[in-house]
């Protein structure tokens, strides 16, 4: 135990960075997977194509090999970012993939008569997308969207395999000088627990006030 | 075409469409175009920095990755598809005892990172004296992790499936666990044929892992090959698109058997095209 709490400062400063990897990069991919949804639900041939090829190429690829591409692979090209920004970017990016799946099938599940009402009182395609579609479809949503969450909040662990200090990284750092591997392995995957513990309860609150039975 | 959120467009509507079409079709081309100049104004595009994969004996040494992934992928998934089930029937089991720890290890280890696992595997195991060798130090926590994703997949498949199939086979006289080994779990294993493939898919991208406990699937192999010949960003787009076309014909696959299942012979109102 005293491993554990003679590096707190350490797993305090990763667990920092964890929740500004979960914080950052959740907020890059609602935005960037609310753009992808609308892509893939307009009527406009190019941009369905763009959005759908968008998400077949994030979701069939490992997120580590996207990190290592970005770390390692774009300084190559000039484009040189701090590891946590690069780290942000690919993961937002790559979770925004299936927010947009989720997004969609939430679209998919309303009912034609709401579209045809929104268009019938004389909405144009973007009123009826914010009034009438996307707030019944997030409704919808809510449980998809803490899972994917919870997946994020896993998946900002593979920072750590390319340099990132974050909760994984500092404790494997921790148990490299201590040689404690129980304690140290245990308390980190607790802080992970707590945080899905948190987002479990944050969607079942948010589920059993917003969702809508048909 | 019309849809939930547009009708068949009229003529302005056509007009703008087809200025939504030139502005997308622009925008990917500059970003394209932007892309290229990067690459071309860092030399990144110069011929001897991409001829080497047009020969063969790069290829023979990352195809040997990928099959050294595809060797992981199968028998982490038949291990964690083996433990899923029985945790599955664990956590619908009548017997307190048996229901508990099933529901606890899947509740656990769904919020424990797969790489954190890993490291334990790595790091921790080799204390209390279990030093694995390498394949399975990838293996053991790739199957330790998506054996709680698998039991999640078959407790909602058999969860999806009629009570009266199981009230009938109970009712011509066979036990709980025929009922199931004949009649729930082999029309339940229809149902979730699609998750268990783009669970697999998953499973198959988390053996990139392997990048960090040096077993040489695809993606370490792609780490030695870029340190050896220094064409880094060359290589790990070889290496990405090589995962993209597996997987995407792995996902083809699972449309193809979602598309075949019975739920979706059902005649279903389809709103949203592509």
């Amino acid at each position: 135990m005293s491993a554990f709490l003679d590096h707190l400062p350490e797993f305090w400063e990763g667990l920092i960075v964890t929740l500004q990897l979960i914080a950052a990069s959740f907020a890059g991919a609602v935005v960037v997977g609310f753009v992808i949804t609308a892509m893939r639900v307009s009527p406009v041939g190019v941009l369905r194509g763009i959005g759908t090829a968008y998400v077949e190429t994030f979701q069939n690829l490992p997120l580590l090999v996207l990190l290592v591409l970005a770390v390692f692979g774009l300084p190559e090209i000039g484009i040189k970012a701090s590891l946590l920004v690069t780290a942000v970017v690919v993961i937002a990016l790559y979770e925004a993939a299936y927010i947009a799946e989720a997004l969609r099938s939430g679209v998919n599940s309303i009912a034609v008569g709401q579209g045809e009402a929104a268009r019938a009182l004389g909405l144009t395609f973007g009123q009826s997308l914010r009034h009438v579609v996307l707030p019944q479809a997030l409704r919808t949503v809510i449980q998809p969207m803490g899972n994917i969450f919870i997946a994020l909040t896993m998946n900002t662990a593979l920072a750590g395999a390319v340099g990132v200090v974050d909760l994984t990284a500092a404790a494997n750092r921790v148990n490299l000088m201590e040689a404690q591997p129980i304690p140290i392995f245990v308390g980190a995957g607790l802080a992970y627990a707590l945080i899905a513990a948190c987002v479990g309860l944050v969607t079942g609150r948010l589920e059993r006030r917003l969702v809508m039975v048909r | 075409m019309s849809s939930l959120l547009f009708d068949e467009p009229g003529p302005r509507a056509r007009r703008r469409i087809r200025i939504a079409t030139v502005v997308g079709a622009v925008a990917v081309l500059g970003l394209l175009a932007l892309a290229v100049r990067q690459f071309a104004a860092n030399g990144q595009l110069d011929a001897d920095r991409w001829q080497p994969y047009a020969t063969w004996p790069m290829w023979r040494y990352l195809l040997n990755g990928l099959w050294s992934t595809a060797l992981a992928a199968v028998v982490s998934a038949a291990l964690s598809m083996a433990a899923g089930l029985a945790l599955a029937l664990g956590r619908l089991s009548r017997r307190r005892w048996v229901r508990v720890p099933a529901a606890t290890y899947v509740e656990v280890v769904r919020t424990v990172p797969a790489l954190l696992l890993v490291y334990v595997v790595l790091f921790a195991l080799p204390r209390y004296g279990l030093d694995l060798p390498l394949f399975w130090k990838l293996v053991v926590p790739l199957s330790v992790s998506n054996a709680a994703a698998f039991a999640e997949i078959f407790r909602a498949g058999i969860g999806s499936i009629e009570r009266g199939q199981s009230e009938a086979g109970l009712a011509v006289g066979l036990t709980y666990g025929r009922t199931m080994r004949l009649i729930v779990l082999p029309q339940a294993a229809r149902r979730v044929l699609p998750s268990i493939v783009s669970q697999s898919v998953g499973l198959l991208k988390d053996t990139s892992l392997g990048f960090v406990v040096s077993y040489a699937e695809l993606l370490y192999s792609g780490k030695v090959l870029a340190t050896y010949n220094g064409l880094l960003i060359q290589t790990y787009i070889v290496v990405a698109l090589t995962y993209l076309v597996v997987n995407a014909s792995l996902s083809k696959l699972a449309r193809v058997l979602e598309a075949r299942t019975p739920q979706a012979r059902r005649p279903r109102r389809r709103l949203i095209r592509a």
